[in-house]
């Protein structure tokens, strides 16, 4: 048995993400990485150093540049024959690549894989993680998303080997990115935070969402939303926790103004502790939190801030 | 253009879940079924783009039983011009799915398939993506808008990062994300008009897909109780959980 991992990565940064999927399934046997992109030394050198990575792939392309599906499913489906498990994180890209990779290898995947029970046996969340099912299958190859935040990161200190795999000569991107928009900032990767703060539509406005952030930066913690802030355009999409959005699994999630609707807490679920402030005692995430303060957030949260910092509670 | 959108029908997004005693899988009987609410996202872009003069036919599919007329149903009170059920009872796999629509696809000829990005029973976010691959068209999964231009489509896609426009020449599949638009909500005269539009009903064992799932759900457990807990009265006492909360912590 072995696995290919492909390695997620932006702006020549190689995401948590990746240790965690590599741990995810490194007792399934060899853990090779494949980094494929535009200019990609960096991050394969640092991909090199994840514990238990076996070699590197570094997919060096300009074809690669913009994590075009098909051009990366072409990629993979290359490389497959020397593996029996290829593996990406539940993320824009994994979802994006590995379901079309499966459906060319006439393979059924299994997506957002918070378990690991076996060498083709996974559980997985559906209804948004209203229950949790156990698959199974005979397939001679696996095709996975892994939810990242499920697991624990595979610790550094590796000097993997690091090879490079030629571009597809004949393929071309089927996409052309015309523009991106960034959200701008420098809070900590959301879905790999160890708090995070959640602000909802209660919070009323983008300039009032700053209150939010600033919590957040007190703690040195991430941020996030729900859909009905995003909706609203109080807090940009990329921030969206839930069914939907990202799924976080934090020490610390601190939700505020938010009512903890099904779709919500899917993505929050793995939260080791939740507080709430709301002004409703009978809101579901006061129900389900750990910590409540019922009360206006608009009053409570500066003083909070104010006693963070009294205290010296930092990050 | 011509464009087919796929709509499923599921357990509305507003009923809470229960787990069958025997951990067989969800309780479906009994629960308001809906139309997966990025399938209608779908269905609007596909009409809008029709009321925008882009397209000339809106071809609403979908693969299920009996009952999922309902959700054809709705897509043509929205605005589709004509319906096909692919009637197939029990688990229909997403692999399946895509199977049964790259058949249709070679048959309708359509220059667009609209997807939602996910249906929200298994929240498997897979068949758009494989209907790309079987067909080797390109793919725009999780628009939150779409634009017509002189050479194919400008889809704004939702990233990790924020969001991204990509173009994409047709024929293509785009999966719509929840932002995509506001649904329509049709009025009455609407759904009676839809009763008279075209449904076209045809058995999935007639398009030569192997049926079989590959999966073997072997239990459907509910996740893990949360206990619930403590009402604090004051910021300072909520000031000091979470400082004892964050100095427990690992550093990671
Ligand atoms: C298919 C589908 C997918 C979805 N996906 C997601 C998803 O991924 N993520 C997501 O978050 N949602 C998602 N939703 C939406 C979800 O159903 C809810 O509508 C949304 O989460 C509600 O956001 P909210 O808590 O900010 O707003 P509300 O439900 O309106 O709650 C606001 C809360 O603020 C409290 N409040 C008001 N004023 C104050 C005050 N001054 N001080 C303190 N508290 C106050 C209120 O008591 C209330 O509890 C999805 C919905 C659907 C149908
Ligand atoms: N049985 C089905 N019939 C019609 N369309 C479907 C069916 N299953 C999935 N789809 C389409 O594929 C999208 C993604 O579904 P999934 O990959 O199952 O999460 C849905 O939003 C629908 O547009």
């Amino acid at each position: 048995m072995a696995a290919l991992v492909l390695a997620e990565h932006d702006l020549g940064q190689l995401s948590p993400a990746t240790p965690r999927t590599v741990n995810a399934v490194a007792e399934l046997g060899p853990v090779d990485v494949l980094v494929a992109g535009d200019d990609v030394a960096g991050i394969a050198a640092a991909a090199a150093e994840i514990a238990g990575v076996a070699r590197i792939l570094a997919a060096d392309a300009h074809l690669y540049r913009d994590h075009d599906a098909k051009a990366l499913a072409a990629l993979l489906q290359r490389l497959a024959p020397g593996y029996t498990h290829i593996v990406a994180s539940a993320s824009a890209t994994g979802r994006d690549v590995i379901p079309r990779l499966a459906a060319v290898l006439d393979l059924m995947p299994v997506t957002d894989v918070v378990a690991v029970l076996g060498p083709a046996r996974f559980e997985r969340p559906i209804y948004a993680g209203n229950a949790l099912e156990t698959v199974s299958n005979t397939q001679e190859r696996q095709l996975l998303t892994i939810r990242a935040s499920a697991f624990r990161p595979a610790l550094k200190g590796n000097e993997a080997p690091i090879e490079a795999v030629e571009a597809d000569v004949n393929a071309a991107a089927a996409a052309r990115l015309v523009s991106a928009e960034r959200t701008e900032g420098d809070r900590p990767d959301l879905s790999s935070a160890q708090i995070v703060v959640g602000g909802g539509v209660a919070l009323g406005s983008a300039e009032n969402f700053q209150l939010i952030e600033k919590l957040a930066a007190v703690l040195g913690a991430a941020v996030g939303a729900t859909r009905a802030a995003v909706d609203a355009g109080y807090a940009p999409n990329d921030w969206q926790v839930g069914q939907t959005g990202k799924i976080i699994a934090p020490d610390l999630y601190i939700g505020i103004g938010i009512s903890g609707a099904l779709q919500h807490l899917a993505g929050i679920q793995g939260a080791k502790k939740i507080v709430a402030i709301n002004s409703d005692p009978e809101a579901p995430l006061v129900k389900i939190a750990d910590y409540v303060l019922v009360g206006d957030l608009f009053v409570l949260v500066p003083e909070l801030i104010a006693e963070l910092q009294r205290l010296g509670v930092s990050r | 253009m011509k464009i087919l959108v796929a709509v499923k029908q599921v357990v509305d997004h507003a009923v809470r879940v229960r787990v069958r005693a025997d951990r067989s899988g969800v309780e479906t009987d009994n629960v308001r079924l809906s139309m997966n609410p990025f399938d209608k996202h779908a269905v609007e872009a596909a009409v809008q783009l029709a009321e925008a003069g882009h397209a000339d036919e809106v071809v609403a599919i979908s693969v299920g039983s009996q009952a999922a007329r309902d959700v054809i149903l709705t897509a043509l009170a929205m605005g589709a011009h004509r319906g096909l059920l692919v009637e197939a009872e029990g688990r229909v796999e997403t692999l399946t799915v895509a199977k049964l629509l790259r058949a249709v696809v070679d048959e309708e000829k359509p220059d667009l398939v609209l997807l939602g990005k996910q249906a929200i029973d298994d929240d498997s976010n897979q068949v758009g993506q494989m209907l790309g691959g079987l067909l080797d068209w390109p793919q725009a999964t999780f628009a939150s808008a779409i634009a017509v231009t002189a050479t194919g489509l400008e889809v704004t896609r939702e990233m990790d990062y924020g969001r991204a426009t990509f173009a994409l020449g047709l024929p293509a599949i785009v999966t719509a994300d929840l932002r995509l638009n506001t649904p329509r909500n049709a009025g009455l005269p609407m759904v009676m008009k839809a009763r008279q539009k075209p449904l076209a009903v045809r058995p999935a064992a007639n398009f030569g897909v192997d049926l079989a799932p590959r999966l073997t759900v072997e239990q459907v457990v509910p996740p893990a109780d949360r206990a619930g807990g403590r009402s604090l009265a004051s910021i300072s006492e909520l000031a000091a959980a979470i400082s004892s909360e964050v100095a427990e912590m690992e550093l990671r």
